[in-house]
């Protein structure tokens, strides 16, 4: 299967690791993957805060970007989503529904086109830690994913999964959110933080880097010692 | 930012560096967490109960006309008052006049949101009446001067100490230690009022098209005492609360109990149909139902949010909103706390005014899984946002997001942003969370992750070059 | 034109433009609801995402089924439903007593007359509880006749007669002819219920069938009472008897 892959702009230029991680893995599973280089963001930052006309501008050139492809893969729970979930909506009424709809319905998040696609569960890695994971909610809510990357985790040698509180609360990204509310978006991630802190684990995973920047993000100002990978990059280490 | 706004930010921000009160909501909710998944799971199948429930509110809502012309002939046909109010104050000079025509001049009051939605209560005391609040929380907010807090849990920011203080200062009653206790106090004081008042006012959570009655879901008794006590009763009801059949509420009445406090069922359900019959020995001899609008047909009106008015005020966004347990529900200013509260105060009061309700979610979706039915309420909160700013865009944000897709829809350009990062880096890092920082709305509380040594876009033309 | 006019008018106005399918079908068609994954099956925590509607059988046939199926199961037979009653009643606070005969009826409400040391009981007539409520020798406050609020309110207890007993929830449904008026069942500081086993009903739905059966149509005052009058608005700690009865008894009558 010829797989185009999906990077969107933040891990780009932030986690390109959870990237890589992923084009590794795609490849040692013997599929042929390709990049369109014209891709940048989804847009969702405008979307989100209700600049839908921009929005649709920037998700023209992922339309065009996209236009080809045969299963589009992302490494990101929230722009999957975008991709997947509101690209229909955004472009509701638009000459390019039906694209925005096709896109929509080629588009996967990369733990879901693992395990429920390619039907895969052992990648045959090891990484041994003790480790939590965390939910981001797009992944989660919008597109479902919540088995997934823990079948996934389940297999990794020597690596010890241990569920902390309140998995699925929110840790407070939300992005444009996270520096307009400030305050409010740092207190929601210190208390995701307290939970991890909780488990007693020395790594958190996500299958959202963009989560993953804001509890890093908190855990380093309090001083904390627990790092954090995507999931592609602890799956990637063979 | 208009002044609701400036209040919003001043006093969320305020809480969410109070970690006591964060302790205070967070062990509160932990236990209604545990009771809730604990009866959800003796559902056959929450998930189709959701559906069920929302398909019984969809009816009605789509077919309101309909609905309300049936409950207003069936409560009229035996003997209820039905009046139509447009807005809050007409609601409250009818209740006046029912008021003054009996009469009456105390007024004992069960819980009612829609009440408060219009300020009834303190709308009668202007025109002279006393009005008690029975409900337990509700009855502590009123003596401590202050809103409800949370739509079902008026008084959950309160410790025991706090109600104790307040019963001392405000009833003269003595030091009490424990819930207990000052239950009791509190039962004593509304006993005397239940038998005083010739009054009786309630608001209704559910209101039965076809049989022509309204339906209380209550804990403590006090809505059947000031239902049932008082000659004069007059309970007021939304006009989104009619429900078709009586069946309707085989479903929603457990789902309210489970989804609002983890309850099978809330302790009293009580449908009234009308004021005491003919063979009757108690009861109110006169029945008033005030149906009200303010501001509902706008949202109605509005067919993409309209599931908002399947909201059955359980509370059960709240109690999941990692907002709201961050920033409490007096940071809100708003009747409806939470995510329906961001989600139809738009709609109430005005989108410009309340719009920063609508921006300050993450939009993770807690509230629409926790609906039992099934309002789409994080994407009415994208909504909400879309309309604000097609309505009128934030002056110095336009340019930005102007920009912004200017320069993501150029790729030539934007290869160009991951040496810039790198070279900026070690500046940012320098000044991160100063004031001429750019980053610091996030540098301020937060760290940043270092620039990585190359992007992807770098790592693939490498591969490939 | 009066406001009832002008809130139908915009009513209507309204509606005239139609709701999103996904309001009905939560996301099957519309694109904020999502569409099915791969066609894969989604399992999100409590899998909200799962869109709701008729199951479908293997051969594709739909089965209808009634909203109320969802809802936690109740046992088909009588002594199944008693028990579900009882183990909800013991959860709910409500103490369920049972009563091979009218004669076990009558010591067991003199033993809580005992127990709890009545002064004074309200009642009304009603033919299980007739004969113990007299049997007892106290003063009795009769409130399906004209009666003072003020008498009511001394009493310290309440005993009645029900419609029926509600197996699913544990609650009890009363109504103004059935309870002795409105008040009655929640004035007193302690609520007692006489009914017979075959009182037990599955569900609410089942209440409410009764009731239209029974009476002329649905009475004017229908209530069902779960469990003794409680609260949980200070520190969420439950205190029952907040306004209502602090107490709630359930004789269960066998034959």
């Amino acid at each position: 299967m010829k797989i185009t892959l999906f990077i969107p702009c933040f891990i780009d230029q932030y986690y390109p690791g959870a990237g890589i991680g992923m084009v590794r893995i795609l490849e040692k599973l013997g599929h042929a993957v390709e990049y369109p280089e014209s891709q940048t963001c989804c847009g969702q930052p405008a979307f989100n805060s209700g600049y839908w006309d921009e929005a649709r501008s920037v998700a023209e050139t992922m339309l065009d970007a996209f236009r080809d492809a045969e299963v589009v893969v992302g490494v990101s729970g929230s722009c999957g989503a975008m991709l997947k979930v509101f690209y229909p909506e955004l472009f509701h009424g638009h000459p390019r529904e039906a694209e925005a709809k096709a896109l929509a319905a080629k588009t996967h998040e990369f733990s879901s086109f693992l395990v429920n696609v390619l039907g895969v569960g052992d990648l045959g890695v090891s990484y041994p830690a003790k480790a939590t994971f965390h939910d981001g909610c797009h992944g989660l809510r919008e597109m479902g994913i919540k088995r997934e990357p823990r079948e996934l985790l389940k297999h990794v040698r020597g690596l010890e999964l241990v569920e902390m509180k309140e998995a699925e609360t929110c840790c407070g990204f939300g992005g444009t959110f996270s520096v307009k509310f400030p305050e409010i978006s740092t207190a929601m991630g210190e208390v995701k933080c307290a939970s991890i802190l909780e488990t007693g684990a020395e790594l958190v995973i996500s299958n959202d880097s963009s989560c993953l920047m804001q509890i890093q993000g908190i855990l380093d100002r309090q001083g904390k010692k627990i790092r954090s990978m995507h999931l592609a990059e602890v799956l990637a280490n063979f | 930012m208009g002044t609701e706004s400036i209040q919003f930010h001043r006093d969320a921000d305020r809480l969410t560096h109070d970690l006591r009160h964060r302790g205070l909501i967070q062990k509160a909710l932990g236990g209604y967490y545990v009771k809730r998944d604990e009866q959800k799971a003796k559902y056959t199948d929450w998930q189709e109960a959701r559906t069920s429930a929302a398909a019984a509110k969809y009816e009605a809502v789509n077919h309101l006309d309909k609905y309300l012309l049936e409950l207003t002939e069936k409560l009229e046909a035996r003997g209820t008052k039905v009046f139509w109010a447009a807005d809050g104050a007409e609601a409250a000079e009818y209740i006046s006049s029912v008021a003054r025509n009996a009469g009456v001049k105390r007024i004992i009051k069960s819980k009612t949101m829609t009440g408060e939605e219009i300020h009834l209560g303190p709308a009668l005391e202007k025109a002279g009446l006393e009005v008690v609040e029975s409900d337990l929380g509700e009855f502590i907010v009123q003596l401590r001067e202050e809103p409800p807090y949370h739509i079902v849990f008026p008084s959950m920011h309160l410790t025991r100490g706090e109600i104790d203080e307040t019963f001392q200062k405000k009833l003269g009653s003595p030091h009490a230690d424990t819930p207990e206790e000052l239950t009791m106090i509190a039962r004593g004081v509304m006993r005397q009022k239940y038998c005083q008042a010739d009054m009786g006012m309630s608001g209704a959570n559910f209101a039965v098209a076809e049989t022509g009655h309204i339906s209380i879901t209550e804990n403590e008794g006090n809505a059947r005492l000031s239902t049932t006590l008082p000659k004069v009763l007059v309970s007021i009801v939304g006009i989104e609360k009619v429900i078709p059949k009586l069946e309707d509420l085989a479903v929603l009445l457990p789902m309210l109990a489970t989804a609002g406090a983890g309850q099978n069922m809330t302790c009293y359900n009580t449908l009234l149909g009308g004021p005491r019959q003919p063979g009757e020995t108690d009861g109110p001899t006169e029945f008033h139902v005030v149906l009200l609008d303010n501001k509902r047909t706008s949202l109605l009106a509005d067919a993409e949010q309209r599931d908002a008015l399947h909201c059955i005020r359980c509370g059960a966004c709240l109690n999941v909103c990692p907002i709201f347990k961050n920033i409490g529900g007096h940071s809100y200013g708003t009747t409806y706390q939470g995510p329906i509260g961001s989600v139809i105060t738009p709609h109430l009061r005005g989108l410009q005014s309340w719009k920063h309700l609508s921006f300050s979610s993450s939009l993770c979706g807690a509230c629409h899984e926790a609906c039992p039915v099934r309002i789409d309420l994080h994407h009415h909160l994208l909504q909400n946002r879309r309309n604000a700013i097609a309505e009128k865009s934030v002056w110095w944000e336009k340019p930005i997001f102007a920009g912004f897709a200017w320069f993501m829809r150029r790729p030539a350009l934007y290869r160009l942003a991951a040496p810039m990062l790198r070279l900026g880096a070690p500046v940012l890092h320098a000044i991160r969370g100063k004031f001429f920082d750019p980053a610091r709305m996030w540098t301020g509380t937060r760290d940043l992750p270092p620039a990585p040594p190359q992007s992807f876009k770098e790592y693939w033309r490498k591969r490939n070059g | 034109m009066d406001s009832r006019e002008k809130i139908l008018r915009r009513i209507r106005e309204a509606l005239s433009v139609k709701a999103p399918a996904r309001h009905l079908d939560h996301g099957q068609t519309g694109s904020m609801g999502v569409p099915p994954v791969n066609g894969a099956a989604r399992s999100v925590g409590d899998g909200s995402l799962q869109t709701g509607g008729t199951p479908v059988l293997p051969d594709g046939c739909a089965v209808a089924h009634s909203p109320t199926d969802w809802l936690p199961p109740v046992p088909e037979n009588n002594d199944g439903r008693v028990s579900l009653f009882e183990k909800n009643s013991a959860d709910l606070k409500t103490e369920v007593r049972h009563c091979a005969d009218a004669a076990a009826v009558a010591s067991e409400l003199a033993l809580l007359a005992r127990e709890n040391g009545w002064k004074s009981v309200a009642s009304h007539s009603f033919e299980m509880g007739n004969a113990a409520v007299q049997s007892l020798g106290l003063p009795v406050v009769r409130t399906d006749r004209e009666y003072q609020t003020s008498d009511l309110e001394k009493c310290a207890a309440g005993i009645s007669g029900c419609d029926c007993l509600v197996a699913q929830t544990g609650g009890i449904m009363v109504t103004a002819a059935s309870a002795g008026g409105r008040a009655l069942s929640v004035l007193p500081p302690h609520h007692i219920v006489i009914a017979s086993r075959s009182q037990l009903v599955g569900d609410l739905a089942d209440a409410f069938a009764l009731l239209r059966k029974a009476h002329n149509g649905v009475p004017a005052f229908v209530s069902f009472i779960t469990g003794p009058s409680r609260t949980g608005d200070i520190e969420r700690i439950l205190v029952l008897g907040a306004h209502g009865p602090k107490k709630l008894t359930v004789l269960v009558l066998e034959n």
